[in-house]
């Protein structure tokens, strides 16, 4: 399967200093994931659990105080590898809404107040493509009907579209290049339903239609559920879980997955949910041991002083739990007990495995450095 | 149910705003010829939801006497809102009815200490005095699951969402009110924290006997936490009755719509088929017809035409051609067979 962006252990911190107090928030910490090529994969967490640090790593927005402190991104567009760390801002800019885009969160924000749609695709599309302003123009229109949106749009100002429609427009600047990962932030929070219904449905028609990869990060487990191919839970800038969306659905098993699928109200079904109380810490000084055991309802001694290793428990689908850890374990030892003595390291499955640092960066595993 | 008896009763309420383009002026119904009541004596979770552009905030803010009504009566305890004077307002009107906002962080100054807002609000409305406002307001935090002593000397950077939310309920509680108008107060919020929210709501019902009008787009927590829900589209309410029908069993195509499109959280329930969205927003609140017709799957030659009614079709209210005894059913069956026409029949009986 080919891997379009490979994240390694890495870690992406805000250092800031003032007075010379210095303040370290670890906003990602140690995180591997592996991004194939023409899925969509979700990226899951509350407020405040880096997910939106990990965008703007993974996009090269890397504008102090945030800085790279371990790990690489890697991307495998076309070709070469390329290490993001080895690129040129000129390089950056060049690939940006070319071959990496982005789909940010507050459309209205996003689009140039003054400017007409029509102008600002044109400013878009001019930074990466030499052609006639007419031309541009007749693109950009094929380009909306394709999507299904009107193009009286063009003409328009800003202030002038809904919600929605910003929000479909912003998307249809962000995709017009064709480009190879898309990263939408939150693309459908704030919309209500129908609309929201819509943005899905946009994206996974231009997916279909492109070929694209597209990361998409947001806190709503329906979105997730109705759009991706594959779910990555994070909590305090750690990877709790992954996998394919159906599986992490029907078999969530970290207690934080569990919590964020099951806390969700259903129509047709009124009975009492509560939310687990307290809320993600504070990233300048996390918690030892499991981030999340200060809330976790089966939290053991453990959890509170080791971190859980992250473990392949089926095909797909990894998890950093303690739960899990401590199940295999027992089951090893049982094993052990009962018979023959063999050697751990054979049997893959059961190897709990940390992702090594420098492992992804040859062309050939990045997917082997993870499993 | 008479004048007296309602806490709230909105009569055939529209606020209609004027456009000004250049010289020409247009005409924009953003609440159009809503009738609904609230009862006194039975506290109730009135939600109330549509799309972005439904009217919904218009409302919220009618009711709360910041927009002043166009047309129709508004009756709050047995008393015509617009012919308050501006001290009974003060004193007893803004008592009474106490607005919760959508983000909690805007609301409060980031300058000033929470707590200020509480004691303020308690001290300023004469419903503690310096010796009781401390327990006041304390009682008041523990309904929403906090306490004084997590708030007090913290501002608002320092607090959670889910926290500032609970304190802004907490807030609009120390008055006593007896109706609380809730615009949007969870969509800022992680789908997690959202329950809290909307659980206190509930205890707040159940405990305090207060009302609360819970405007949202999330219709998940509005089948949840409500017991009659209010579905609002271009200014008008499309469908009104008890939370169960409404969402159990759609009727207005509109409904319908929406309740497919709350993304469920199975992957199982994709969607499989896809939806219309309005492409002249505009054009659809000054329609001559039904609002819906150029989006809806069941339109009929007349919908484009004639307004529907509110219908009564099986207790709740509906405004669709669909359920109008008056056109034939042949029409409706070649329109579309989807929507379940039984009770055309049972509006002779209700």
């Amino acid at each position: 399967m080919h891997i379009v962006a490979n994240i390694n252990d890495l870690r992406a911190y805000y250092i800031t200093e003032a007075y010379g107090v210095r303040r370290t928030v670890k906003a990602v910490d140690g995180l591997s994931i592996a991004i194939r090529q023409n899925e969509i994969y979700g990226i899951a967490g509350e407020s405040g659990c880096g997910k939106s640090t990990l965008l703007k790593v993974l996009l090269g927005m890397l504008t102090p105080p945030l800085t790279i402190v371990g790990g690489s991104v890697t991307y495998n567009f076309e070709g070469e590898p390329v290490d993001m760390a080895s690129l040129s801002q000129a390089e950056l800019r060049a690939m940006r809404w070319k071959e990496l885009s982005y789909v940010p969160q507050g459309s209205m924000h996003v689009l140039n107040p003054v400017r007409r749609i029509r102008d600002t695709f044109r400013d878009f599309i001019g930074a990466h493509v030499r052609a006639p302003r007419r031309e541009i123009d007749e693109r950009v229109r094929a380009y909306l009907v394709e999507l299904g949106l009107p193009d009286k749009v063009l003409g328009s100002f800003p202030h002038q579209l809904s919600g929605g429609m910003r929000q479909r427009v912003t998307i249809a600047l962000a995709t017009i290049l064709s480009p190879r990962l898309i990263v939408a932030d939150e693309p459908t929070t704030a919309l209500d339903v129908v609309v929201q219904r819509g943005v899905i449905q946009l994206l996974q028609e231009i997916r279909e239609r492109a070929g694209n990869t597209m990361v998409v990060v947001t806190h709503d487990m329906g979105v997730h559920a109705n759009l991706t191919d594959r779910v990555a839970v994070l909590y305090a800038g750690q990877l709790m879980e992954e996998a394919d969306t159906p599986t992490i659905f029907a078999q969530p098993r970290h207690p934080y997955t569990q919590h964020l699928i099951r806390s969700l109200p259903k129509i047709d079904d009124r009975s009492e949910r509560v939310s687990i109380p307290g809320r993600p810490p504070a990233l300048d000084n996390p918690p030892g041991g499991c981030r999340f055991h200060p809330r976790c309802p089966y939290a053991m001694e453990v959890c509170k002083t080791e971190v859980p290793l992250i473990e392949q428990v089926g095909p797909n689908h990894r998890v950093a739990c303690w739960l899990i850890n401590e199940e295999r374990m027992g089951r090893i030892a049982a094993r052990l007990a009962n018979a023959e003595p063999r050697p751990l390291a054979t049997d893959t499955q059961l190897t709990p495995q940390r992702p090594s640092p420098g492992g992804a960066r040859s062309a050939g595993g990045p997917e082997g450095a993870i499993r | 149910m008479t004048t007296s008896e309602a806490l709230l009763k909105l009569e055939q309420l529209s606020r209609v705003f004027t456009v000004r383009r250049g010289l020409a002026t247009s005409r924009f119904v953003a609440v159009d010829d809503v009738t609904l009541a609230i009862a006194a004596d039975r506290p109730e979770i009135l939600a109330v939801v549509g799309e972005s552009g439904s009217g919904k905030t218009t409302l919220a803010r009618m009711i709360l006497g910041q927009v002043v009504p166009s047309a129709g009566h508004l009756h709050f305890k047995g008393r015509d809102m617009t012919r308050l004077s501006a001290r009974e307002r003060r004193i007893w009107f803004m008592k009474e009815v106490q607005p919760i906002f959508q983000d909690p962080f805007a609301a409060f100054s980031p300058l000033k200490k929470i707590e200020s807002y509480l004691y303020e609000t308690a001290l300023n409305f004469g419903t503690a005095t310096r010796a009781t406002v401390d327990a006041h307001i304390d009682q008041a935090l523990h309904t929403v699951g906090l306490s004084l002593k997590e708030i007090k000397g913290r501002y608002p950077n320092e607090l959670s969402g889910g926290q500032m939310q609970r304190t802004a309920i907490a807030r609009a509680l120390t008055t006593n009110p007896s109706l609380l108008v809730a615009d949007e107060p969870v969509s800022m919020l992680d789908a997690s924290l959202r329950m809290a929210i909307v659980n206190s709501f509930r205890d707040l019902k159940q405990q305090q006997g207060v009302s609360v009008i819970y405007i949202t787009h999330d219709l998940a927590t509005a089948y949840y936490a409500a017991d009659r829900i209010a579905v609002m589209l271009r200014g008008w309410v499309v469908e009104l009755g008890p939370a169960e029908q409404v969402l159990g069993n759609p009727l207005h195509p509109y409904t319908q719509i929406l309740k497919s499109s709350v993304p469920e959280p199975d992957p199982r329930m994709r969607w499989t088929e896809k939806v219309a969205l309005a492409r002249q927003e505009l054009d659809e609140f000054s329609a001559t017809g039904c609002k819906f017709a150029t989006r809806c799957p069941f339109a009929m030659d007349v919908c484009s035409r004639v307004a529907p009614t509110n219908l009564v079709p099986d207790g709740r209210m509906v405004k669709c051609h669909l359920y109008d005894p008056a056109i034939p059913a042949a029409q409706k069956h070649r329109a579309g067979g989807a929507i379940p026409l039984t009770p055309v029949a049972s509006t002779k009986a209700s």
